[in-house]
C-alpha cells in the first residue's frame, strides 16, 4: 500500500510540474520575481545580461531631458534600425558590378516592402549622421569630456569617423551615377596626398596617396574590387568594429560614473583629516545606505533613493523605450514622405555634373575645390586631432553637466557664432568675386595654393580667433568653446553653400533654376 | 661557498624570462599582423590593359581631335603627328570635357589649356600626354599608363 501512494504522489508532483512549468521556465530564464520592488526592479537590471550595462539605480538629473537630449540614445537607436534593415536588404543585393544596380531597382520596383526598407535604410543612415553630430556638440556644451571621461570622448570620435566612413561605403552600393562619380571623387582625396608629395619631388619614394588609394579600390578605378572591398567594409568590416566600440562607449559612460553632472551646489571644502588624507563631505552622504537599498522592504527614505537616485527599471527604460518609438516615426514617415534616390547605371566616362557627395561631405567638398589635399585629408585631420586633444588640453573640471554654465561662455559662443559666420561667408565671397590665386598668378607653384587657400585660410583665421578669445578671458575652456563654435557654424555654412550654390562645374549659382540646362 | 652564493640581481630571472617570453609574444603577433596587412594591398593590378588599340591613322584626319571613350583620352592629329591627352582630371579623377580653349572639369571647375596646362581651378597639374604608338598591325596604341612629356608627338 504504502508503495503505490508514493508512485501515486510522484504523479502527482510529475502534474504539478507540467502546470508549474512555464512559471519555473520564466523564473529560470530571468531568476527574480516581476520587478516591483526596489530590490527585484535592481535583480532585474543586474542579472540580465542586456541591461546590465546600466546601473541599477540612476541619478535623477541624467533622466532629464535637457540633460541628454536623448541624443546618444537616438544615435544607438538608429544603428539598430541600420542593422535590421541592412540584413533585410542584403537578402536580394548582389554585389557585382553588372548586377547591383538591377539588384536595387528589384528591391525598389518588386520585393514586398523593399522600397519601404531601402527607403528607412537610408534615412536611418542620414539621422544616424546627424545624431552623433548632434551628440558630440551636446557633449561638448555641457562641458561632459573630462574628468575621467577623456578616454570616452575619443571613442566618441572613433564611433563618429565610423559613422561617417559607413555612410561612404554604403554611398557606392547601387552603383547607380551618383554613387560611381561620388566615389571616384572620395578615392582621389585618399590620393591626394600626392598633391604634397609630387610638389615635394617625392611620390617616387613616398607614395602614401597612391597607396590608400590602391588599398581602397584595389585597382586604379572604381570597378568589381572596389564594389567587393566597400561591400565588405559596409557589412561587415565596420558594423563589427562599430558594435564593438558602442559597447565599449556605453560601458565607459557607466565605469566613468554615469552622464557627468555638476557636483552638488552645497558640497563643502575638502577636510583634512588626522592622516592627513582630504576627504569631501557632501551632506547626502552622511550616511552610507550600501546594499541596504537593494534588501527586500523598505529603503531607508521612502520613495528616495541615495543621493537623488531613482531606480533603473522602470524609469529610464521608460526613457530609452520613448526615443527608440519617436526614432522609428520619424524614419517611417520620412520614409513614405520620400523615396531613396536612384540615378542611372553608372557610367565611367560620363561623370555627373555636378557630381556631389552625401550633404555631410559637402562642406569638405567645398574646401577641396580649392586644394584636394588640404580640404580632403589636411583640414579633415587637423579638425580631428584638435577634437582628439580637447579633454587634454582643457582639463578644468568646473560645471560639468551643464550647458554653457561658466562665466560668459554662452556669450562667447554667440559671438564667435557671429564671427565664423562672417568669416566663411566673406571668404567664400571673395573667392567667387575674385577667385583665388592661380587666377591672379597663372604658373604659380601648386604648393603655395595648397598651403595657402580660402580653406587653411578659414581654419588659420579661427585658431587665431580662439587663441585671442583664450588670452583675453585667461580660460583654456572658453577658447575651446570659441573654437568648437566657429568650426559648428563653418561646417553648416559651407554644407550648405555646396548644397545649394554649387552648380554644374562647382560654378555659383543663387538657385537651383539657374543651372543651364544640357 | 662563496661561489655558490649569488650576487642580487637587478631582475629576478623568473622575471627576465616572463618578460622575455612576452616580446616574443608581441613581436610575433605584431609581425604577424604585418603580414596579414599585406594582402589587402594587390600584386596585379586587375583591370583591362592599359594598352587601348584606337584604329589606323588614316582614321584621324590632319587638325582634328577625337575623344576615345575606351581609352578616356583625347587623341590630335596636327601638322607635327599624333599625340593623346589624357581625358582624367588631375584634381579628383573626374572625365574633362573638351571646349574651344581646351578642357574644362565638371566636378570642381578646373580648366585646362589646349595641350593639357593647367589654367585655372584646383587641378595640382597639367593633363598628362600619353604615350602612342603604332603596333604591327598598323593601327595606334594608346597606353593609358605611360606618361610622356607635353609636346613629343608621333610622326607617320
Amino acid at each position: 500500500m504504502q508503495t503505490s501512494d508514493k508512485n501515486i504522489s510522484a504523479l502527482r508532483a510529475l502534474l504539478d510540474n507540467i502546470k508549474k512549468a512555464p512559471v519555473h521556465f520564466l523564473h529560470a530564464v530571468f531568476r527574480h520575481d516581476w520587478p516591483n520592488t526596489d530590490r527585484t526592479r535592481s535583480q532585474a537590471v543586474f542579472s540580465n545580461f542586456f541591461l546590465h550595462i546600466h546601473s541599477t539605480r540612476i541619478h535623477e538629473r541624467s533622466l532629464r531631458f535637457w540633460s541628454t537630449c536623448g541624443l546618444g540614445v537616438a544615435s544607438l537607436c538608429t544603428f539598430i534600425i541600420l542593422v535590421a534593415t541592412g540584413i533585410l536588404l542584403m537578402v536580394y543585393y548582389n554585389p557585382s558590378t553588372e548586377l547591383a544596380y538591377s539588384s536595387i531597382k528589384n528591391i525598389h520596383f518588386v520585393v514586398p516592402t523593399g522600397k519601404f526598407i531601402r527607403n528607412i535604410h537610408r534615412w536611418a543612415a542620414h539621422l544616424m549622421v546627424i545624431f552623433v553630430l548632434l551628440h558630440m556638440v551636446r557633449v561638448f556644451y555641457t562641458n561632459s569630456y573630462k574628468n575621467n571621461r577623456e578616454f570616452n570622448w575619443l571613442i566618441g570620435l572613433a564611433l563618429l569617423v565610423l559613422t561617417l566612413g559607413l555612410s561612404f561605403t554604403g554611398y557606392l552600393l547601387p552603383w547607380d551615377q551618383l554613387a560611381y562619380w561620388a566615389i571616384t571623387i572620395g578615392a582621389n582625396i585618399a590620393q591626394s596626398p600626392r598633391e604634397l608629395t609630387d610638389a615635394l619631388g617625392i611620390t617616387q619614394m613616398l607614395d602614401i596617396g597612391g597607396l590608400q588609394k590602391q588599398i581602397l579600390l584595389g585597382a586604379d578605378t572604381v570597378g568589381q574590387e572596389a564594389l567587393t572591398r566597400f561591400y565588405l567594409l559596409h557589412v561587415m568590416v565596420l558594423p563589427l568594429a562599430m558594435s564593438l566600440l558602442i559597447g565599449l562607449h556605453l560601458w565607459h559612460v557607466r565605469k566613468d560614473g554615469g552622464l557627468a553632472r555638476p557636483s552638488e551646489e552645497t558640497e563643502e571644502k575638502p577636510a583634512r583629516l588626522l592622516t592627513g588624507q582630504e576627504v569631501a563631505f557632501r551632506p547626502v552622504a552622511t550616511k552610507t545606505y550600501g546594499l541596504m537599498a537593494l534588501v527586500k522592504g523598505k529603503t531607508p527614505v521612502v520613495d528616495k533613493g541615495t543621493e537623488n537616485t531613482v531606480s533603473t527599471w522602470p524609469n529610464a527604460f521608460y526613457a530609452e523605450m520613448a526615443v527608440f518609438m519617436v526614432i522609428c516615426s520619424i524614419c517611417v514617415v520620412l520614409s513614405l514622405w520620400m523615396d531613396a534616390p536612384l540615378k542611372e547605371l553608372a557610367n565611367p566616362v560620363k561623370p555627373e555634373n555636378p557630381a556631389k557627395a552625401p550633404w555631410y561631405f559637402l562642406g569638405l567638398q567645398e574646401l577641396v575645390s580649392y586644394s584636394a589635399f588640404m580640404g580632403g585629408i589636411g583640414i579633415p585631420t587637423l579638425v580631428l586631432l584638435g577634437l582628439a586633444m580637447l579633454p587634454f588640453l582643457d582639463r578644468n573640471p568646473e560645471q560639468q553637466g551643464l550647458w554653457l554654465a561658466g562665466k560668459s561662455h554662452k556669450a562667447v559662443m554667440l559671438q564667435s557664432i557671429f564671427l565664423g559666420a562672417a568669416i566663411v561667408v566673406s571668404l567664400l565671397a571673395f573667392t567667387i568675386r575674385f577667385g583665388w590665386m592661380r587666377d591672379w598668378f597663372p604658373g604659380i607653384n601648386q604648393i603655395v595654393i595648397t598651403f595657402i587657400n580660402p580653406g587653411t585660410l578659414l581654419i588659420a583665421l579661427l585658431m587665431a580667433w580662439s587663441l585671442w578669445i583664450s588670452y583675453r578671458h585667461n580660460s583654456i575652456r572658453i577658447g575651446a568653446i570659441a573654437m568648437f563654435s566657429c568650426l559648428v557654424i563653418a561646417f553648416l555654412i559651407l554644407t550648405y553653400f555646396a548644397t545649394v550654390h554649387r552648380g554644374p562645374n562647382w560654378e555659383f549659382y543663387w538657385r537651383m533654376s539657374e543651372w543651364p540646362t544640357h | 661557498m662563496n661561489d655558490l652564493t649569488r650576487k642580487p640581481q637587478p631582475i629576478g630571472r623568473r622575471d627576465f624570462l616572463g618578460q622575455i617570453a612576452t616580446c616574443a609574444c608581441a613581436t610575433a603577433l605584431g609581425l604577424a599582423t604585418v603580414g596579414m596587412a599585406r594582402l589587402p594591398f594587390p600584386a596585379v593590378i586587375p583591370g583591362e590593359s592599359s594598352k587601348v588599340k584606337i584604329g589606323h591613322p588614316a582614321d584621324f584626319p590632319k587638325g582634328e581631335s577625337f575623344w576615345i571613350a575606351s581609352a578616356r583620352s583625347f587623341v590630335f592629329h596636327d601638322h607635327e603627328g599624333f599625340f593623346a591627352i589624357s581625358g582624367i582630371c588631375t584634381h579628383l579623377g573626374c572625365i574633362v570635357a573638351q571646349n574651344s580653349k581646351g578642357f574644362h572639369c565638371p566636378c570642381h571647375g578646373s580648366a585646362f589649356g589646349l595641350l593639357g596646362e593647367v589654367k585655372k581651378g584646383p587641378a595640382p597639374s597639367a593633363l598628362p600626354w600619353l604615350e602612342i604608338s603604332l603596333a604591327s598591325d598598323g593601327q595606334l596604341i594608346i597606353d593609358t599608363q605611360k606618361f610622356i612629356p607635353a609636346g613629343t608627338r608621333l610622326k607617320v
